[in-house]
């Protein structure tokens, strides 16, 4: 997040899109709600009625991966009408021209069909948008996983620029991340490119500096490969010996048949984790972890705080904790790792190497913890990024993008679109949720949300086991009708094994960052014949 | 800075505060019962009367706002005796039995199959933390001579997590506020006015709109509402230990404080004031984790056996194969062979040591993690 979960609470407008906050970031939904009570204008895009969505002053209920034709055609009003912030254009972006020239040809009543809603809302909203500086936008997971999901967040970023909303404490961009620690993962360089702090390892000078601070010669130029590539990796030998730390790889990627066929195809593979699970299955070594509250550390969280997270029971048997077993790991392999605890790695090595976390230490974490950037020990933290549209990278670039639709869309045979995501009740593959007592009573199994106009249609009633199938599989499922579906879409989640949505999601990727489109599909829905 | 005078010392305050809020900051102590910080709740059961001068009638300091030159008492023998009548009130309203009161036929059937739960010390889940109990302590109310009211009570059990046993509830209105102005929920419907002025009134959930958040536990200041989780293990202040972490599950990072007695979490709550949740939790952040005392955890390394079955093994054996494994498959095939997977709800210690093993060790860029799903 460019921003602060505390800007929430006095925003004065709020754009929010593909992001049912009430049951994925539940507590930040509480803000959000209480500031639309205070008078905050909140306008939601998603393909589903959301419970924030029933909040909203105008609900864009889009169809399934039609943003970019909806943001480019609200700036092309913005743009059109001359409702945009001309001095911050000029003084803290580029490129507005090459925005100017791909959005003039979305008009409202060209993106109208594309995104399923009336031009004269499109137009209405444009207007809606420009009327309150600064206006908040955020998204979630809606924007990101599509095949365009970069192409998405540029799009985000390029409306919020257009109308001077970045670099205010009430404004900005603001990804939602889902999970706990997405934001640190990356922060601490576990991305193929970047090391820790966010130095490219095909810059000489990171590396020279990173060889320095491990002790060690010949750090690796060559930018390494993303999960879905090692997974495809797996089946053809490119990738021999696989280390999977603390994912269910198994039910959380799309086609699951086929990453099962690819994890199984594994010369060697090491699964670390609290549990067995379906992809410890796979594994021909299990290595048991120290869970949450059974560690000393850190996690970073969407808004870029840093907060302390501490031991408060013991792990049971042999469980140690994970820096532990990469440590001893490095040290069968001839490596003498100095640091020997949570803080010690993150005291004498981590703030010492990331720049723009130099100023954290644990001694200033025991309170609210510190939002990088954070560069001395002095440093209070950064609430706001860009601020008053000064950008990190000098100026602001747009980067338009045109609309493409899903990889996969809905045809005579899969007629459906399948749109997956979390609910309120369970977390991912229920490793742990499924092992909380109440939980698993508040959502005892997974559903397929579907209209009711759909419904009676095929002749479904509520409650019935369905069988939804996509190209790539089958399964069979509770139907949940709901008049917060549209006609045409069926959305699932990921919880359950048995009727897990991954079962049909495409294997499709954003060219850029690799992430699936899980949120479309195509899939079809029938009546089980006995 | 504005100033005002409480119990003969001059505190200062800021505009917009009331004086409750100023008194706290002074280190002036005022008893609330109901009073509800951050939800505008207050004035229902006017434990918290002062006396202002110049003010012909006692004032609520939970909803009054500091004014410039106030000058308040808080512990006149008025303001005693009016503090002991209302908890005298509440005690004979409902089935208070923590002081082994002997009240007839006093305990709920829940009260009762509670009490015989292995390990209950006492029949109510609060004893030991309840405001109620320490306001009647503080005030020496006589608890014997109390004659109980006569009455029903209703028991709601349905809740997979949380009891609430009306029997206990003063309709302080605390949860009413925590679900509609908090969490902004509106399960629980809301009630106006003073204690004395509202006939019946009883929180009851319309579980339709619940989130199962648990706001309204976290806020009941007596043993109406109490954690199904923590049956069975005291809830004494003095044997619980507070210890301050940030949830494991979505990107907001919630401030949790764990109740943890002898090594074992028995309830989660959120930090009061805290950032960035600002004491709230949802139902995933108060109820889900108790994941990690499952009997399926894992407790020993693995290793797979020629017949696919997996070997209990020491952790220099497993350590030693994978190390043996991943130099062997380096060697032949380059150290682009490998690849892992770093996990994003871990913490950020362990993501900077694996992608460390991977670039220093291994010599290969192939580290990632699972941030896009």
């Amino acid at each position: 997040m460019t921003n602060s979960f505390a800007h929430v609470r006095d925003a004065k407008m709020v754009f929010l899109l593909g992001s049912n906050i009430t049951e994925a970031h539940p507590v930040a939904a509480t803000f959000l709600k209480q500031a639309v009570r205070n008078g905050c204008r909140l306008i939601v895009a998603d393909p589903r009625r959301t419970g924030i969505a029933k909040l909203a002053e105008t609900h864009l209920q889009l169809k399934v991966g039609s943003d970019i034709a909806l943001l480019n055609a609200i700036m092309q009003v913005i743009i059109e009408e001359n409702l945009y912030d001309k001095a911050y254009v000029e003084k803290n972006t580029e490129g507005f021209e090459n925005l100017k020239k791909t959005v003039a040809a979305y008009t409202p009543e060209m993106a109208s069909p594309i995104c399923g809603i009336p031009a004269g809302v499109i137009a209405q909203v444009a207007r809606d948008l420009a009327s309150v500086q600064p206006a908040m936008l955020a998204y979630t997971l809606g924007i990101t996983e599509h095949t365009c999901g970069v192409n998405n967040v540029f799009s985000c970023a390029s409306l919020q620029m257009l109308l001077g909303n970045v670099g205010h404490p009430l404004g900005g961009v603001n990804p939602l991340r889902g999970q706990n620690n997405v934001q640190g993962a990356c922060d601490m360089g576990a991305l193929p490119k970047i090391f820790p702090g966010y130095e490219k390892v095909a810059d000489a000078e990171a590396r020279k500096k990173f060889e320095k601070f491990w002790n060690v010669k010949d750090l690796p130029s060559k930018n390494g490969i993303m999960m879905p590539d090692m997974l495809e990796g797996l089946p053809t030998k490119k990738i021999r010996a696989f280390y999977i730390f603390g994912e269910n790889i198994a039910n959380t990627e799309p086609d699951i048949r086929h990453i099962e066929s690819c994890l199984a195809s594994a010369e060697f593979l090491v699964v670390q984790d609290l549990f067995h699970n379906e992809t410890s299955k796979f594994a021909h070594v299990i290595l048991p972890s120290a869970a949450w509250s059974e560690d000393d550390g850190t996690f970073t969280n969407s808004e870029r705080r840093v907060s302390r997270v501490r031991t408060a029971s013991k792990a049971p048997g042999q469980a140690m904790p994970n820096w532990w077993i990469f440590k001893e790991l490095a040290a069968k392999l001839g490596h003498n790792w100095k640091s020997n605890s949570s803080q010690e790695i993150w005291d004498n090595e981590v703030s010492v190497v990331a720049a723009n976390i130099a100023g954290i230490k644990y001694s200033r974490l025991e309170g609210d913890g510190l939002q990088w950037p954070c560069t001395d020990p002095n440093h209070e933290g950064t609430t706001v990024l860009h601020k008053e549209g000064a950008f990190a990278r000098g100026k602001g670039l747009f980067t338009p993008a045109q609309w493409t639709p899903p990889a996969e869309v809905a045809d005579k045979e899969y007629p459906f679109v399948l749109s997956t995501g979390r609910r309120l009740y369970h977390y991912h593959t229920r490793t742990q949720t499924g092992r909380c007592e109440g939980l698993n009573t508040l959502l005892p199994h997974e559903t397929a949300d579907i209209s009711p106009i759909d419904a009676e249609r095929l002749g479904i009633a509520q409650g019935e086991t369905i069988r939804a199938s996509s190209r790539r599989g089958s399964v069979d499922v509770i139907a949940k009708i709901t008049p917060d579906m549209p006609e045409g879409l069926v959305w699932m989640a990921f919880h359950f094994r048995e009727n897990n949505a991954n079962w049909l999601t495409n294997p499709a990727f954003d060219p850029i960052s690799q992430t699936a489109e899980y949120k479309a599909c195509a899939i079809k829905i029938e009546k089980i014949i006995k | 800075m504005s100033y005002m005078t409480i119990n003969g010392k001059k505190i200062e305050f800021r505009s917009g505060e009331t004086i409750v809020e100023a008194a706290q900051k002074a280190g002036i102590y005022i008893p609330t019962l109901c009073h509800l910080p951050r939800s505008g709740h207050g004035d229902v059961c006017r434990i918290c009367s002062v006396e202002v001068k110049g003010q012909d009638r006692f004032l609520p300091a939970c909803s009054t706002h500091a004014e410039e030159g106030m000058c308040i008492e808080t512990e006149t023998p008025a303001l005693i005796a009016l503090r002991k009548h209302i908890l005298t009130t509440i005690l004979a309203e409902g089935r208070h039995d923590c002081f082994m009161r002997a009240i007839p036929n006093s305990k709920s059937p829940y009260q009762i199959a509670a009490m015989n739960m292995p390990h209950r010390e006492h029949a109510c889940p609060s004893d030991g933390r309840c405001e109620l109990q320490t306001l009647v302590l503080k005030y020496q109310i006589p608890v014997k001579d109390i004659v109980p009211e006569e009455g029903d009570f209703v028991l709601d059990n349905k809740h997979p997590m949380i009891t609430r046993d009306f029997s206990r509830c003063i309709q302080c209105g605390r949860c009413a506020s925590a679900c509609n102005a908090i969490q902004v929920n509106e399960a629980i419907p809301s009630q106006f006015g003073r204690r004395a002025e509202k006939e019946n009134w009883l929180p009851l959930v319309n579980y339709d709109n619940c989130t199962h958040c648990g706001e309204c536990l976290q806020v009941c200041p007596t043993g109406a509402l109490s954690a199904k989780k923590a049956y069975g293990l005291s809830t004494k202040k003095d044997e619980l230990i507070k210890i301050r972490t940030t949830c494991p599950y979505c990107g907001v990072g919630c401030q949790q404080e764990l109740l943890v007695k002898e090594g074992r979490i028995i309830e989660v709550n959120g930090v009061a004031d805290a950032e960035p949740n600002l004491g709230r939790l949802c139902v995933k952040g108060r109820f889900g984790y108790d994941f990690i005392y499952s009997k399926d955890r894992l407790t020993t390394p693995l290793i797979r056996q020629e017949d696919g079955s997996f070997k209990s093994a020491s952790w220099d054996e497993a350590l030693e194969l994978i190390a043996t494994k991943f130099t062997d498959t380096i060697e032949k095939y380059g150290a682009d062979s490998v690849a892992g997977v770093s996990c994003s709800r871990s913490i950020n210690e362990d993501s900077y040591q694996m992608q460390k093993l991977f670039r220093s060790i291994f010599k290969t860029n192939n580290i990632d993690n699972c941030a896009r799903t």
